[in-house]
């Protein structure tokens, strides 16, 4: 898996949000009335830190994307960049981040996104928020905060402001479904839309982010646009984009690859070298970018590195067997 | 065969055998010249590229036959070892990239991998099942080894399918991204059946009249 792992030494989550990297207080939806996201520093998917000079930014600036819109535009501008990378690991490249993932909805091959992206049209952005919670509705993206290199707020701040009920226990996440704008939506690999989904007190865990940019810019679509979730300490396909719907229920859902293939994919999907796929190993890891001669091989971290973190939400399971 | 129909593929051998090299050389370019083109993961995408056309080109061998007998043109037939032999080519580049770059030469790597990987044990048997087939390629071999060699070369319909299974085990989607190419063996291997099936039939036939 192509995914973060931590140093052994990485900062706690604690450290991972400090007070100085709020750099902006925003409201994020303005019909919910949402006045300050917080800003987090995290990384996941193909992002990964290095020890930087703490007083140089750990990577060059990059072009804002030119069709942002205008409300993004305004809050990158007076955006501060948080000066030092907390990780302490090499970043993967804007462009290797930009140019290779895995975005079914635009094809299967990790560079069919960033080749076919464009299609879909991320503002204006709507968010359907509905089952157990007493503040359902139907809310527009208005602004954002930031992090370094995902920019985000903890998806625990959006989910207090619907007042979740106490029997919702798990949360699930829809990704945008039209054809015209997610060309593969028009044939058959998966079960349209994606879905994926948490247990409330996985999403409630400061380290799960709602992410609207990265390297200090907003989303490229073939990064997810407008608004994608982050988890970490789970393997890639968890980590949703483009969300379109936010749903709170007391069953746990079925996600997309569950459903697919429940025999190869968990409800959980927590990165753990001890746990194989059925049809390949997944104790080891290259990260990327590697070169021809270097391939950057090195042994996968159980919960990615956050072990600290999180491990305790999966107290007395058995792993092997929730997985 | 005519002489004039020997000569005509010989004609167009030439062109194939550049057109069958452009992969290679267009990987050889993006290695050493243009490694930006190759994406986040060189390795894994010179590896990638390597199977496919190994896949590609092990069809492109298996329809030789199956257009002979639709088009009843022989050149076809002249065609085939050397279709052959660039499947071989690629496969060979595909596993030397995979063990040099993508394990740099780890042998307890490699053992994990076989092991551990299932495909990658599919993929090495039709490897080296492919091997007597390419060193027996030659008329000398053919003359040599007589009706056996037929035999021998019939290990080329295993070797396909155990590619295909090996190219749609390993995706994460499965047949659903490798449909096309199973497809196309499907239809390369039944045309043979219906053929040899329609042959036999002939031939019993011709026994009961006579």
């Amino acid at each position: 898996m192509l995914i973060l792992t931590h140093d052994v030494n990485a900062p706690t989550s604690s450290e991972i949000t400090p007070e100085s990297h709020y750099l902006n207080r925003r409201s994020f939806l303005k019909s919910a009335g949402i006045a300050s996201a917080s800003v987090v520093t995290g990384t996941s998917g193909l992002i990964l830190p290095q020890s930087a000079n703490a007083l140089a930014l750990p990577y060059a600036p990059i072009a804002e994307r030119p069709d942002a819109p205008s409300y993004l535009k305004k809050k990158i501008s007076s955006r501060k960049l948080a000066s030092k990378n907390p990780t302490g690991e090499t970043l993967t490249p804007y462009e290797n981040v930009t140019t290779y993932n895995n975005f079914y909805e635009f094809g299967t091959d990790k560079s069919d996104p960033s080749a076919n992206a464009g299609t879909i049209k991320v503002s204006p952005w709507n968010v359907k928020i509905d089952g157990l919670c007493n503040k359902p509705g139907t809310y527009s993206l208005e602004a954002w905060s930031m992090v370094v290199p995902w920019l985000g707020f903890p998806l625990a701040d959006l989910i207090r402001r619907f007042q979740p009920k106490s029997n919702a226990k798990f949360v699930e996440f829809h990704t945008l479904l039209d054809p015209k704008q997610l060309p593969a939506q028009t044939g058959s690999a998966l079960p349209w839309p994606y879905v994926e989904a948490l247990r409330m007190d996985e999403a409630m865990h400061p380290l799960t982010i709602m992410a609207m940019g990265l390297y200090g810019r907003s989303l490229p679509d073939q990064n997810g646009a407008p608004l994608r979730l982050i988890v970490p300490w789970k393997y890639g396909f968890k980590s949703i984009k483009s969300i379109v719907r936010i749903t709170f229920t007391d069953r746990a859902p079925v996600s997309t690859w569950m459903r697919l293939a429940p025999s190869e994919y968990g409800f959980f999907a927590n990165v753990n070298p001890t746990v194989d796929h059925p049809r390949w190993t997944q104790a080891s890891e290259r990260r990327l970018p590697s070169s021809l001669f270097n391939q950057n091989r090195r042994k996968t971290l159980m919960f990615n590195g956050y072990g600290n973190e999180v491990a305790g939400l999966y107290k007395n399971m058995d792993l092997k067997r929730y997985f | 065969m005519t002489a004039k129909t020997i000569a005509t593929a010989r004609k167009f051998k030439p062109l194939l055998f550049i057109l069958l090299l452009c992969p290679a050389l267009w990987m050889l370019y993006q290695a050493v010249f243009a490694q930006q083109l190759l994406g986040a993961d060189p390795a894994k995408s010179l590896v990638d590229q390597s199977g496919l056309w190994a896949i590609k080109s092990i069809l492109l061998a298996l329809a030789m036959t199956p257009l002979r007998i639709l088009t009843k043109q022989t050149f076809f037939i002249i065609f085939r070892r050397m279709t052959g032999l660039f499947a071989f080519f690629y496969a060979l580049v595909h596993f030397l990239i995979y063990s040099i770059l993508l394990l740099g030469l780890d042998l307890s790597q490699l053992g994990n991998e076989l092991t551990q990987r299932p495909y990658i044990i599919v993929g090495f048997t039709a490897l080296l099942l492919y091997v007597p087939l390419a060193i027996t390629s030659t008329h000398g071999w053919q003359l040599r080894l007589k009706r056996n060699w037929v035999r021998l070369h019939k290990l080329v319909y295993v070797i396909g399918i155990l590619a295909v299974i090996h190219m749609t085990w390993l995706k994460k989607l499965g047949l659903t991204t490798t449909w096309p190419y199973a497809l196309a063996l499907v239809i390369l291997l039944g045309i043979r059946i219906l053929y040899s099936m329609n042959n036999k039939r002939k031939a019993q036939h011709k026994k009961q009249h006579t």
